[in-house]
């Protein structure tokens, strides 16, 4: 331990730490560009300056331990007078096109150019020129001129990514960055790079041009891509997701995230294959190769629909898929219709692509919510069926009706022509996929990115998703959404505020409107309600709630293995 | 309440005995009509004599097109400072040298109330406020003006550009 003073601050501190480190953790901002908590010290930048006493020079806050009796001053004349040189160097050669920039509004350089530079700069000269657009990897693209030469990317490639690509050409101001020869910034994590590049320089090809960060709101939630459960921000303009990025949380990603993340878990949000209303298969309407031989229909007929058939079959003739691609409370609700109705063949489907995980983030479950089916009530109810025994009855035509939520059994052509033999079959899906083309009932269900709920990751850490995009149903001033200033001030007749919305229902509530229909009573007005009967039912789930799961989530109480039910991928 | 219940009398001027009279009161009144005739006229004859603001007027906000380009870079600042929300811009890649431009550009004429703050903060001096004073709209889609309706060529909007060089 070491007794420092830190602007008068006196601290006692573990004396293996930086200057940087121990003024972050007491709530003393330190400047920095080239210092990351997870990466090697580089210590390029200068901008952490400050002033230690009995140091005969300003020393780097990033790369100094601390010791004892040290006393370190970071807003000294000499550190500010130091702080603006080192702002006016790095700006020598910065281009000023923050109008064109992407970074803008969230922004280090640009930050920091408020709060720490003079704003005049005494250099005459024609600024460097570089090129603007290299493609560095299929999803990052590099302006070199912008590039402050912090060196983040290249140890984020080195350190955590594992893959060196990057690497820094030339001297002094032709310095450049680039891949290695024949190389491509093309591995599972490169567009962490973007994140941690403080200025301009690394941009997403995806989101490049798309919107000003400032015209977005951003919702903290939790990337579905596999079983990890990355935290992450959607950013939502005009109900339109435009980007993903990390979201801090030590106990499962870090600040990282995955490029297949990032990049294919919300398209489909917005895409045009969404089901837009709930959809009965009728008399008379033929099913063709551009028509799916599906009629609109509104709530109330399709969920009327649904339980009048659901009675008119035994209860052994019918079959439910849970669906790990949903969550907690949707399992849970739907096992318990199912237990209501006396359904025994339940299951649901694993989704493992193998070999493709790693030891970083990624893993080969590609569903978020794998450990959650599991916990949530299945295991006692399987009763020894699995999918491949559903399915081998629905062959021999002793189950008649099959209820499936939130996932896609049809993918697998074998399967479908299984399904087809169906009397009733019920999905609930948010696009249009194979098995809604068999279907005779499909309920538009809301994606991730439109309801309340929890995920259980691989770990059993249990996380909350929230809303961002908002269905025809919800409100986004009424129902508490994150909001953009557009979405504060728009009215209703504004044309941002007119983004496509689905009449789609969370599948808890569509379940809950089922089980009523059924004659239930359930009582479940918000998903919170039904989160707290998981809590109050489910041992793992103790003590657990909405509020005390927060942003980082919270381990399950229990740790109990459970038997996987057949794989199907 | 003691003021409600007496309320204060307010006794009208007498009139004198050359008023109570009415007719010179009427032939004054004449007079000063008839003087108006003599003197140089202010009205004109719009819409066939139309008015040229000057330099310094602030007309509906229209964007600089030069060389068959607008000069607009899509960095949505207008649309940010904008205190009626009456902007809205969305980018998108271009080939040219600016690397980005305005895909849609749309200013609701029925919400802009012609500050000229997206004047004022535009970085490419790209949206200028012109001389045009007249707006009639018949619905409310039709006050939203794209870029079809803002393009104007800078030749056209010398005059305000040199004002704005002037005064920056």
């Amino acid at each position: 331990m070491a007794k420092i003073t830190i602007d008068g601050k006196q601290l006692e501190v573990d004396n293996k730490l930086t200057i940087i480190q121990v003024a972050l953790e007491h709530g003393i901002a330190i400047p920095h560009f080239c210092w990351h908590p997870r990466l090697s010290v580089a210590g390029n930048c200068r901008i952490c300056l400050v002033e230690v006493e009995k140091f005969p020079k300003l020393v780097i806050a990033c790369a100094t331990q601390v010791t004892d009796g040290m006393v370190v001053k970071t807003n000294s004349p000499k550190v500010v007078n130091a702080r603006e040189a080192v702002m006016e160097f790095l700006l020598i050669n910065h281009p000023l096109d923050c109008p064109i920039c992407d970074e803008a509004g969230e922004c280090k350089l640009q930050d920091y150019a408020y709060k720490f530079s003079e704003g005049v700069s005494r250099f005459d000269f024609e600024k460097v020129r570089k090129p603007k657009r290299v493609e560095l990897g299929p999803n990052v693209m590099l302006d070199v001129e912008r590039c402050i030469m912090c060196s983040r990317c290249v140890r984020f490639c080195d350190e955590i990514a594992k893959k060196p690509q990057l690497v820094f050409i030339q001297r002094a101001d032709h310095v450049e960055l680039t891949t290695f020869p024949g190389e491509n910034l093309d591995h599972p994590y490169s567009m962490n790079t973007i994140d941690l590049c403080p200025v301009g320089a690394l941009t997403s090809r995806d989101f490049r041009f798309k919107a000003r960060v400032w015209e977005m709101s951003s919702t903290d939630t939790v990337c579905p891509g596999c079983a990890r459960g990355c935290n992450m921000k959607m950013w939502v303009r005009n109900n339109e997701v435009l980007r993903l990025t990390p979201r801090y949380n030590p106990e499962v990603n870090d600040y990282w995230m995955c490029d297949y993340g990032r990049l294919n878990t919300f398209k489909y949000v917005n895409a045009e294959n969404r089901i837009k209303a709930p959809l009965i298969r009728k008399e008379g309407v033929l099913a063709n190769q551009t028509d799916s031989g599906l009629v609109e229909v509104g709530w109330d007929e399709a969920i009327a629909k649904v339980a009048s058939e659901l009675k008119s079959f035994d209860e052994d003739e019918i079959a439910g898929l849970c669906s790990a691609f949903a969550t907690n409370e949707d399992n849970y609700l739907f096992v318990k219709l199912m237990n209501m109705l006396g359904v025994k063949n339940i299951a649901f489907l694993q989704h493992l692509i193998e070999g493709d995980e790693d030891d970083i983030l990624i893993r080969a479950d590609k569903t978020p919510n794998n450990r959650g089916v599991r916990e949530v009530g299945l295991t006692s109810s399987i009763n020894g069926s699995g999918w491949e025994i559903i399915l081998r009855r629905i062959d021999e035509g002793t189950i008649k009706a099959l209820y499936v939520i939130d996932d896609d059994p049809g993918a697998d052509p074998r399967v479908a022509e299984t399904l087809a033999r169906l009397d009733f079959f019920v999905v609930h899906a948010s696009n249009e996929n194979d098995t809604t083309k068999l279907a005779d009932v499909v309920l538009s269900s809301s994606t991730y990115a439109e309801k309340h709920g929890t995920f259980t990751n691989f770990q059993g850490r249990v996380q909350r998703i929230r809303p961002a995009v908002t269905t025809a149903e919800q409100d986004r001033a009424l129902d508490g959404f994150a909001m953009s200033r557009l979405d504060k001030f728009g009215a209703h007749n504004d044309r941002w505020m007119q983004g496509p919305k689905c009449d789609a229902r969370p599948t808890w509530r569509i379940l809950t409107c089922v089980a009523n229909a059924l004659g239930a009573k359930w009582k479940h007005n918000t998903v919170e309600d039904v989160f707290n009967e998981i809590a109050a039912t489910t041992e793992s789930f103790k003590g657990m709630s909405y509020m005390k799961l927060g942003l980082r989530g919270m381990l399950l109480k229990t740790k109990v293995e459970v038997v996987a039910a057949p794989i199907h991928a | 309440m003691s003021s409600n219940q007496h309320p204060k009398i307010i006794h009208k001027k007498d009139l004198t005995f050359w008023q109570k009279l009415y007719i010179p009161e009427i032939l004054r009144g004449l007079r000063l009509t008839l003087a108006q005739i003599f003197r140089p006229k202010f009205t004109r004859q719009y819409p066939e004599e139309r008015w040229k603001p000057p330099a310094s007027f602030r007309g509906r906000p229209v964007l600089v097109e030069e060389n068959g380009v607008e000069r607009c870079v899509a960095c949505g600042l207008c649309a940010r400072v904008c205190p009626a929300l009456a902007i809205e811009v969305q980018g998108s890649e271009t080939e040219l040298w600016k690397e980005r431009y305005p895909v849609k550009f749309e200013i609701n004429m029925l919400r802009c109330i012609f500050c000229g703050f997206c004047e004022e903060v535009c970085p490419e001096e790209a949206i200028v406020m012109s001389d045009e004073y007249e707006l009639t709209f018949t619905s409310q889609e039709e006050g939203i003006f794209g870029k079809d309706k803002l393009l104007m060529p800078a030749v056209k909007l010398k005059d305000r550009l040199e004002f704005l060089r002037q005064h920056r």
